[in-house]
């Protein structure tokens, strides 16, 4: 069974409604002893960073993760739910993240519009199960104002907006997305299959 | 390389698909979903439905829309129209859709925006501007659906949304809306070089040239047309080989 973590920033049923697409349940929840039952996490994101981690934490949430990953269960972050991933965020402010997985969490600098919001490409880098059906340069919906910087090798593909920077990455059975596959038509129900069946 | 959008914009009365020429004149087009799914499988970036019914009676009917949309459609909607409070975007963002817009409620309290952005995410905040040349170089901003002018000057408007927290501009001119004449490019590359967030241009699209003009030389992020889309005159795939064909980068 796949759980999407409901830390209450966010309305999940778009998440929920592409794991339908592709064929497979998922249950919405935000209680530690529901989601501790699933074997695969999602955890999505739109909101900021530290309402986030205060939200995780406040509801018990962040030592289910945890352990989660600790017992080597595929955890899927998206958008913010990628960020959270990482070790530490400067949007407003300094916030520490889960630490899944090393690096930081900045902001794109002013010599381009924030928030990038649109149809961006997916440059690939290292082309692993998790990109199966997808090819170069397909198009995904993004929407965000800050973007991971990875300190290991972790990025499956990368981005061009001013910079580029990790669009999809990956570590073991951790997997981030810096879109929205669930607003990303065929490429986002594409990647959503990939999460189910190869990770 | 980012794309420029095509949205194409659903006018809703009483949970129905309407297109008013000039916001007058309503000539029913049929049901929002069926709409939607449409342009959701024809190619379409994102889609605006504007709840132009607007009363409060009625707030039920368009969460009913959302909620169905939703269900339906693989890409991001935003709903404008008769969004005052931050109850009312929770309750938009709750039933499904990816952004609200604000216009009129916006004008009269600008910390809507603020407060919005705070709750929500700057990403989920359009502030829809309408705005009319009332002299050379200058134009005002209109709210009420274009009927009432405001002393505020649309620029200084943009901005200062922009600064409240906006993530998008909608900039609708209301000398163009309904004409078919072509986008204000003039007021476009006003907006675009005052703000650093993405500008939606609106109001006037006629044709595919006018949709290129508005991305290229008003250097828009998006366009937003209806009529040219609802009438059949052009699918969203042929605006799109278009604006390919002249090195527009375009979601194929």
């Amino acid at each position: 069974m796949i759980g999407i973590v409901d830390y209450h920033l966010n309305n999940l049923r778009s998440v929920q409604k592409a794991f339908e697409k592709v064929g497979v349940e998922a249950f919405i929840s935000d209680k530690p002893n529901e989601l501790q039952k699933a074997e695969k996490l999602v955890l999505p994101g739109v909101g900021a960073f530290g309402a986030a981690m205060k939200n995780l934490n406040a509801l018990q949430l962040i030592s289910v993760l945890k352990e989660h990953t600790a017992a080597n269960k595929p955890l899927l972050g998206i958008c913010l739910g990628m960020q959270l991933l990482f070790t530490k965020s400067f949007e407003l402010g300094e916030h520490n993240g889960l630490n899944f997985l090393e690096g930081t969490v900045e902001k794109f600098s002013a010599e381009v519009k924030v928030p990038h919001i649109g149809w961006n490409q997916l440059e690939i880098e290292n082309h692993l199960p998790m990109l199966n059906g997808i090819k170069n340069f397909s198009f995904a919906y993004f929407v965000h104002s800050y973007y991971v910087v990875p300190k290991n090798e972790v990025i499956l593909t990368q981005t061009t907006y001013g910079k580029r920077f990790a669009s999809v990455v990956q570590q073991g059975r951790i997997v981030g997305i810096q879109f929205h596959p669930e607003k990303s038509q065929e490429v986002g129900l594409q990647l959503i299959k990939n999460f189910v069946e190869c990770v | 390389m980012l794309a420029k959008r095509i949205i194409p914009c659903l006018d809703v009365h009483d949970g129905r698909v309407v297109k008013g020429t000039n916001f007058i004149d309503l000539k029913d087009a049929g049901d929002p979903v069926e709409q939607a799914k449409f342009y959701d499988k024809e190619g379409a970036d994102e889609i605006i439905f504007l709840d132009i019914t607007a009363s409060s009676s009625n707030r039920a009917t368009m969460v009913d829309v959302v909620r169905r949309v939703a269900e339906e459609i693989n890409i991001p909607f935003t709903i404008g129209g008769g969004i005052r409070t931050t109850d009312d975007m929770r309750e938009m963002l709750r039933s499904g859709s990816d952004k609200v817009s604000v216009n009129t409620a916006a004008v009269n309290n600008p910390k809507l925006i603020s407060d919005g952005a705070e709750l929500f995410g700057v990403q989920c905040i359009v502030t829809a501007i309408d705005a009319k040349k009332v002299a050379p170089n200058k134009w005002k901003v209109f709210t009420h659906g274009g009927r009432t002018e405001i002393e505020l000057d649309a620029i200084e408007w943009a901005q200062k949304a922009e600064e409240l927290g906006a993530g998008e501009i909608l900039l609708t001119s209301m000398d163009k809306d309904g004409t078919k004449e072509g986008y204000d490019i003039e007021l476009l590359k006003k907006i675009t070089s005052s703000v650093k967030i993405p500008v939606i241009a609106s109001g006037g699209a006629g044709t595919l040239e006018h949709l290129y003009e508005g991305l290229h030389d008003g250097n828009a992020d998006a366009v937003l047309a209806a009529s040219i889309f609802h009438f059949r005159q052009y699918t969203i795939r042929q605006a799109k080989e278009y604006l390919q064909e002249r090195n527009i980068l375009v979601r194929m």
